[in-house]
């Protein structure tokens, strides 16, 4: 089956074609920020109205780009939420349309869904069942993944989501937008047991994450003791970097013991940090369990994710696809 | 109205003792630096109107919005905006005639665009947890 996916919950307006739910045949993102420059800066009128004007042109080169016709689609998915309200309605209703025109279902898709099983469209069906982490700027949910369409949040965060939290220290560090890979660049040389950062809910008993006050911590922590070296900024974003990659690897581990399950994923931009990579494959591999990451082009806001989830639920025995309506405060549910 | 707070729960019980006041259309302007408990001080407001789920940080996601309660919520966070035209283009203004109750941290990115009966609220960072709530 080929289905073309369509995403457009934020900044991103994104459409792509996949292939059995595996084969990402195209995966094209336009970026807003992109676009900015592209206009020398000049702003926008409406981000729904860029989302209209890049719709167009960015699923003809999904489509140019898989080297498919458009009678060859089979299924047409588009984000229903979570996001932006007016960024969310174009997809849908370009989704709609296309599907409606071209004689074939529309899938509304969950967007945080659409990461949480993004590891499948590498791994396939041996992904499951996993204890999945989706991890980025908005986001910060654990999962446990039984089945296609047959999951259950275990744990989220309370306030910032981890990707957040690095945008904003890195803020605090002086350091350019974005933030995630710059800490990442300043750890390498930096000791990550320098300073030791609070580390959010550690000792708490659900698996649910907090990310605020580290935020804070490290501010405090700054203001006290100003940075006068660069020795002293790579050890202050090595310690804050570890301080979230615990959280995130001890909750993740310690759901995976609770549910009995060998197969670990993370998935979603912040997935990408090459610590919380190392050391989540150090704590599997002590562990004998699988750890599934996520090709990075479909780690970021991607519109495959989208398509290859519809397959799934489309192919499935058990799981009834649906045209559920925009819903910007959607949850993973 | 000022209020001094001594940790992290009373600067959320302010703003649950807040809720109690508001009524459709109600705009409230929050501002504070990193860390200050801006987001804290809306989970607070979230459950004075009676929301009983999570209630996260929009920095990245920009716009939150919480039904389920007396009146909606719809939390705004311009953090990553530079230009209030931005703010137009991802449609802030329409949310605050919809009907609920509009929070924008951040608010010093559109100031031109709020309406006048916009209410300030400003969280001074006074120690390490205290804080000084400015409600006007």
């Amino acid at each position: 089956m080929i289905v073309l996916g369509i995403e457009t919950s934020c900044d991103e307006t994104a459409a792509a074609v996949v292939r059995h739910g595996r084969e990402v045949l195209a995966n094209i993102v336009s970026s807003q920020l992109d676009l900015h420059r592209a206009f020398g800066g000049v702003v926008p009128d409406l981000a729904s109205r860029q989302h209209l004007q890049r719709i167009e042109p960015v699923i003809q080169q999904a489509l140019e780009t898989a080297g498919v016709s458009w009678d060859r689609i089979e299924a047409v998915a588009a984000t229903y939420g979570p996001g932006l309200a007016s960024s969310l309605l174009v997809g849908w209703n370009v989704g709609r349309g296309l599907a409606l025109t071209l004689g074939v279902p529309f899938v509304a898709i969950n967007h945080l869904q659409a990461h949480l099983y993004s590891p499948l469209i590498e791994h396939g069906d041996k992904a499951l069942p996993m204890i999945g982490l989706v991890v980025s700027g908005g986001h910060t949910v654990l999962a446990e993944v039984a089945g296609i369409g047959d999951h259950r949040v275990l744990g989220q965060t309370r306030d910032d989501a981890a990707g957040e939290a690095f945008d904003k220290v890195a803020r605090l560090l002086g350091l350019r937008y974005p933030g995630g890979p710059e800490i990442e660049r300043h750890a390498t040389s930096g000791n990550p047991h320098a300073v030791e950062f609070p580390r959010g809910l550690a000792h708490d008993d659900s698996l649910d994450f907090s990310f605020s006050g580290l935020k804070t911590a490290v501010r405090y922590w700054l203001e006290k003791n100003p940075i006068k070296t660069e020795a002293q900024r790579a050890d202050i974003c090595a310690s804050f970097q570890e301080a979230v990659v615990d959280v995130l690897v001890s909750k993740t581990i310690r759901a995976a013991e609770q549910r009995g399950i060998r197969q670990v994923s993370i998935s979603g931009g912040v997935s990408q940090n090459r610590r919380l990579r190392q050391r989540m494959a150090e704590e599997c591999a002590a562990r004998k369990w699988r750890l599934l990451t996520v090709p990075a082009a479909l780690c970021t806001d991607n519109a495959a994710m989208i398509a290859a989830l519809a397959d799934r639920y489309l192919n499935s025995a058990t799981h009834r696809v649906s045209d559920h309506a925009v819903e910007p405060s959607a949850c993973l549910t | 109205m000022v209020t001094t707070t001594s940790d992290p729960s009373e600067t959320a019980r302010v703003g649950e003792q807040l809720a109690a006041e508001l009524t459709p259309g109600t705009v409230l302007a929050i501002q504070g630096d990193l860390g200050a408990g801006k987001t804290c001080f809306v989970q607070g407001l979230a459950r004075g109107l009676g929301f009983r789920g999570a209630v996260t940080s929009p920095t990245f996601t920009l716009i939150h919005e919480y039904r389920g309660g007396r009146l909606p919520l719809y939390h705004i966070d311009l953090y990553r905006l530079t230009d209030p035209q931005q703010a137009v283009a991802i449609g802030v203004e329409e949310y605050f005639d919809a009907g609920g109750v509009t929070v924008i941290e951040w608010p010093e990115r559109i100031a031109s665009l709020l309406p006048a009966h916009t209410r300030w609220v400003e969280i001074a960072i006074t120690g390490p947890t205290t804080r000084q709530l400015t409600i006007r």
